[in-house]
């Protein structure tokens, strides 16, 4: 898998003249095939995932939960003074959410749902085909992380361009990238061909810890999976706590897309997209790098 | 500026696709064929689960104590047909589970009878295909037993439930719920036609007088006012098609997740 150009080291073979721009090969075709897929993936889980949250928008902790059981998290609909709200109860807190969550408009109408049309697949209320999507989806999502996993393992790709060096986590290093990373200032020049250590830190997070977690709840979520591996039951804490845990670590990649694509955004789009669509990064030479 | 620009050019765009695409996904849902795509899914997770089950594998049982307060009556609350209101009023002394199909020996049998039958009892978890979980015990006759009493024929594959309750009002009958599970389900020691939730008799909310249990699927397979079971070798004769009420109506047939 490694015998073409290997991603994050520099392939045309010209010398930089001074302060111009060159291009590495950044991100190998099955780093960016699996990337857009997982786009593709985690775009209809989620969407899907929230139709199937519409169906009972209440979470527990435990082995079981419903309706009167304690919920530490409702969305739901009420009516105060004659007039319908929406709200978000958290613990005793409750915060109105009118016209996102709880309560919203169905083509004009308030209608009474967690989640907005807007946000779900499909946008109607229909819990059989959220989860056909939704389960159609983690196949692809799981067989194409196995793939992406071997090919990281094998090529050489997770221990290159992932692993964390030594000095990049000693204190001063770690505290200068926050700091940097704070003012926006990224990375340039020969420094700009690696990852620096927030930003692996953050992918080794999303692959080795939500992104599993998230399949692992995901299973737990099976009445077969459970008695296949009732080991699951006890390391979540039961079926309503997965839940719980799938819905908080849903949330969770939320966030870090969300930080993600601001970053990609605010460090260079078009550079960004370009080498996770052909794998060409362009890098500035400053003059000291020549 | 053109940093700006181009920052509102991207937010745009990726806006307009995002509306597009979401009032393009309704259409995707819609089309038969990539439905027939997203649906072959089940038969993955169908042998997947088969595979890492095998045929044995058991539901967890829980403690007394573990029992939840509140149990949810789901679906119908009491199925409004003249017969079957006859027979809760004689408190089910009339009714008769018939056992039928590709059988060598036909059964009916009384609420007595099924009583006086070896049972199981067990504190297993409910799972709705909406999410909520409620545990409850169980006590009832084991289904293979009565399956083997009543012998197989070699072209037997499936157990239909047929239920006293219509839980949609139709002209054709279709709304009568049925359900169906295969003779690996069948045969699994936890699944029992359930007579007692709880140590008392089971109330007409959860399926008076007789209710499946099947342990490693969801709720919906839960079939309840069970009045006679087909063995068959084929549900495409009945109703949809597919083999129950909620799988006429989209749900899978296999509810193992």
């Amino acid at each position: 898998m490694n015998q073409e150009t290997p991603p994050l080291r520099s392939t045309p073979p010209q010398s930089a003249p001074r302060g111009t721009t060159v291009f590495i090969r950044r991100h190998s075709v099955v780093t960016r095939l699996s990337h857009w897929l997982n786009v593709l993936c985690l775009s209809f889980l989620l969407m899907s995932g929230l139709q199937i949250f519409n169906a009972y928008p209440q979470l527990h902790w435990g082995q079981y939960g419903m309706d009167s059981d304690p919920a530490f998290l409702t969305v739901g609909a009420g009516e105060s003074h004659g007039a319908p709200h929406g709200f978000v109860r958290i613990g005793s807190v409750s915060v109105p959410t009118t016209g996102v969550l709880g309560l919203s408009k169905v083509e004009g109408e308030w209608a009474p749902q967690a989640f907005p049309t807007w946000l779900t697949f499909p946008s109607y209320q229909d819990l059989a085909a959220g989860r056909n999507w939704h389960f159609f989806f983690a196949w692809v999502f799981v067989i194409n992380g196995l793939i992406y996993l071997g090919y990281g393992v094998l090529s050489g790709h997770f221990h290159r361009d992932l692993a964390v060096k030594r000095h990049e986590i000693a204190p001063r290093h770690f505290w200068r990238e926050i700091v940097d990373h704070a003012r926006l200032r990224f990375p340039a020049g020969e420094d700009a061909r690696h990852y620096n250590v927030l930003q692996k830190l953050a992918y080794i997070g999303v692959f080795a810890g939500l992104l599993p977690l998230m399949i692992l709840t995901g299973l737990t979520l099976s009445p077969g999976i459970d008695a296949a591996f009732p080991v699951l039951l006890d390391l979540f804490g039961g079926r309503q706590s997965a839940r719980s845990l799938h819905f908080i670590t849903a949330s969770l990649l939320v966030v870090f897309v969300i930080v993600h694509v601001a970053m990609v955004i605010l460090s260079g789009p078009w550079n960004n997209l370009r080498s996770m669509v052909t794998g060409r990064y362009a890098i500035r030479k400053k003059e000291s790098d020549a | 500026m053109t940093g700006l620009t181009r920052r509102r050019f991207l937010i745009g765009s990726t806006l307009g696709v995002s509306a597009l695409a979401l009032s393009g996904c309704d259409r995707l849902e819609q089309n038969p064929e990539v439905g027939g795509v997203i649906r072959s899914a089940e038969k993955l997770t169908m042998r997947a689960q088969r595979l890492l089950l095998g045929r044995d594998a058991l539901a967890r049982e829980f403690a007394e104590t573990d029992i939840s307060p509140a149990f949810r009556v789901n679906g119908t609350s009491a199925p409004d047909s003249e017969a079957y209101a006859q027979l809760a009023e004689g408190n089910f002394a009339h009714w008769r589970l018939k056992i039928d199909g590709l059988v060598d020996r036909p059964l009916e049998l009384s609420l007595a009878d099924l009583k006086k039958l070896p049972a199981r009892t067990q504190i297993t978890r409910h799972d709705c295909v909406e999410g909520w979980s409620a545990i409850a015990k169980w006590t009832g006759v084991p289904l293979g037993s009565l399956l083997a009493a009543s012998g197989l024929k070699p072209t037997a594959r499936f157990a239909v439930f047929h239920c006293a309750d219509e839980l949609e009002k139709t002209l054709d009958g279709s709304g009568q719920y049925y359900e169906s599970i295969d003779l690996i389900d069948a045969f699994h020691p936890q699944t029992i036609l359930a007579y007692r939730m709880n140590d008392q008799d089971l109330s007409v909310g959860h399926g008076a007088p007789l209710r499946l249990r099947v342990e490693r699927q969801l709720g919906y397979k839960q079939a309840k006012y069970i009045m006679r079971i087909a063995i068959v070798d084929s549900f495409a004769a009945l109703w949809g098609g597919n083999g129950g009420f909620w799988e006429d109506r989209g749900y899978e047939w296999y509810a193992g997740i």
